[in-house]
């Protein structure tokens, strides 16, 4: 007995086109709700939602919380400095304490690969993971094919270049799985020392030089060079990155499309990519941020109704 | 779920009875609203959308008027989350501007236990404060669960709980007809 998206959203490696496309799907109506005077839904009234975050965020756990309060959730904010965990308590142990309060949903950033979906079987609470090490970020790369296909009217046969730090990126590797999913073509382009190792074995073409990417590409995935994650010298200097990887306006002109240029944040201007295209007319990464709001209601909508144990009425309902 | 072996399926409305019921509706929401001045019909998704315009298309050829029209999905405010788990496709929701101090008509298809309703009030609170909201069905089936009740109805019929009522519109299915499957 399975709902409509399982119990948890880990990762869209293992997820079907079709759950992809009815988050997707899902995420439309939910966009009018953030225009409305009172943009508030009761939908999920009486659920009680943590956002467990072990790692720095601002984009993501601002984005999740207004997607819960505006589904009329009721929210807490963990984060990992100032709480039992700078104690030395595990991760399992200060979600079965959130649970033994009765919660609902957990929303987790963590710096290790892998550990909302451990969390996800340890705990009956569904499971949303928000960033893990170098595994996923399955909600951005969502929100990333919501406006992909906004602008574009669809995914499929698109050329999507993702550009810059693939090697540590969850969101490139989220962004794979899905666009690939949807029948996007995926490239990636940068430095060697960025990209992983056997990438092509899954389909992905390789480029060297952004131009190449440039001359290719619908478009732009411009990733943020992670300079925390770097222990060493992967590139010489972000000035050299800028000068042989930016994305410019100069380099952006000798394409014969118009190429949508995306971000999911937070930007280096003036590394991985030039003021004047972040800021430019086919720039859509204020979009992107505003679409998030969007996708998260919808994944929270789709599972907290989606339970194993509410699947057989729901069969009756109606 | 035990299936009924046989279907026992009737006309209730053809498709001239349908175009009668609307006619008479139309007339009597100007009636209740005397005239179009603050009057917004607003449909609840689905068929309720089609059958509001329907109304207002009327209403427009006799008076010679353009009322504003608006579009409900209540799936967001059911209180059943719960128990039916989501529905996966949320229509569109799009209200005329500011209801303050508007007769908002909400018009639906079938009139049931009235939590559809019940939903509805509570999106439109959301949406201002109109000075008068009325309800405005096609059918009432009665198995009323709620203290509600319409104001306006195209055709009244009793039902039992195991009963279907499916209204079909020309936009939609292709042709106008409501049934009662027993």
């Amino acid at each position: 007995m399975t709902s409509i998206l399982g119990k948890d959203l880990t990762g869209l490696e293992h997820m079907t086109p079709e759950q992809i496309r009815l988050i997707l799907d899902t995420a439309e109506p939910f966009k009018e709700v953030s225009e409305r005077p009172i943009k508030k839904v009761p939908a999920l009234r009486g659920k009680t939602i943590v956002n467990l975050f072990f790692e720095a965020s601002t984009r993501t756990r601002i984005s999740f919380e207004f997607a819960e309060k505006r589904l009329s959730a009721d929210t807490v904010n963990v984060t990992a400095s100032g709480s039992s965990v700078s104690k030395g308590e595990t991760l399992v142990d200060t979600a079965r304490n959130l649970e033994a309060m009765r919660i609902d949903m957990v929303v987790i950033r963590h710096p290790s690969s892998g550990a909302a979906e451990f969390l996800g079987d340890r705990i009956a609470s569904n499971v949303i993971n928000a960033g893990d090490g170098k595994h996923e970020h399955p909600t951005q790369a969502l929100l990333d094919l919501l406006t992909i296909r906004d602008k574009h009217g669809k995914i499929e046969g698109l050329k999507v270049c993702l550009v810059g730090d693939v090697l540590h990126s969850r969101v490139a590797r989220s962004n794979l799985w899905g666009l690939t999913k949807l029948g996007a073509e995926v490239a990636v382009c940068g430095p060697w020392t960025l990209m992983p190792r056997g990438i092509e074995e899954l389909g992905v073409t390789v480029f060297g030089r952004i131009e190449e990417a440039i001359e290719w590409a619908d478009v732009l995935n411009v990733l943020r060079l992670q300079l925390e994650r770097m222990e060493k010298g992967f590139i010489p200097s972000l000035r050299e990155y800028y000068r042989v990887f930016g994305v410019t306006p100069e380099r952006l002109e000798r394409s014969p499309r118009a190429i949508t240029i995306m971000h999911p944040g937070p930007m280096n201007r003036g590394v991985e990519i030039d003021s004047r295209v972040a800021d430019g007319p086919h720039s859509v990464i204020l979009d992107q941020v505003t679409n998030g709001v969007a996708v998260r209601m919808a994944v929270l909508y789709l599972l907290a109704g989606g339970r194993a144990e509410l699947a057989d009425a729901a069969k009756g309902g109606e | 779920m035990p299936r009924p072996k046989a279907e026992d399926r009737t006309i209730l409305l053809d498709a001239r009875a349908m175009s009668r019921a609307l006619q008479r509706m139309a007339v009597e929401v100007l009636e209740l609203a005397h005239g179009t001045d603050d009057l917004v019909l607003i449909g609840i998704q689905r068929r309720g959308v089609e059958l509001a315009d329907r109304i207002a298309k009327l209403i427009n050829e006799q008076e010679g008027t353009n009322v504003p029209r608006g579009a409900l999905d209540i799936t967001l405010y059911r209180d059943d989350l719960g128990t039916v788990g989501p529905k996966p496709v949320i229509g569109e929701t799009h209200l005329p501007g500011d209801l303050t101090d508007k007769h908002a008509v909400i018009v639906d298809d079938v009139l049931y236990t009235g939590r559809t309703v019940r939903a509805a009030l509570d999106e439109l609170a959301d949406f201002g404060r109109p000075k008068r909201i009325s309800l405005c069905v096609l059918v009432d089936r009665g198995g009323r669960e709620l203290p509600i009740q319409a104001d306006i109805v195209g055709k009244a019929i009793k039902t039992g709980a195991g009963d279907r009522v499916e209204v079909q519109v020309t936009e939609l299915d292709g042709r106008d007809q409501v049934d009662v499957v027993r």
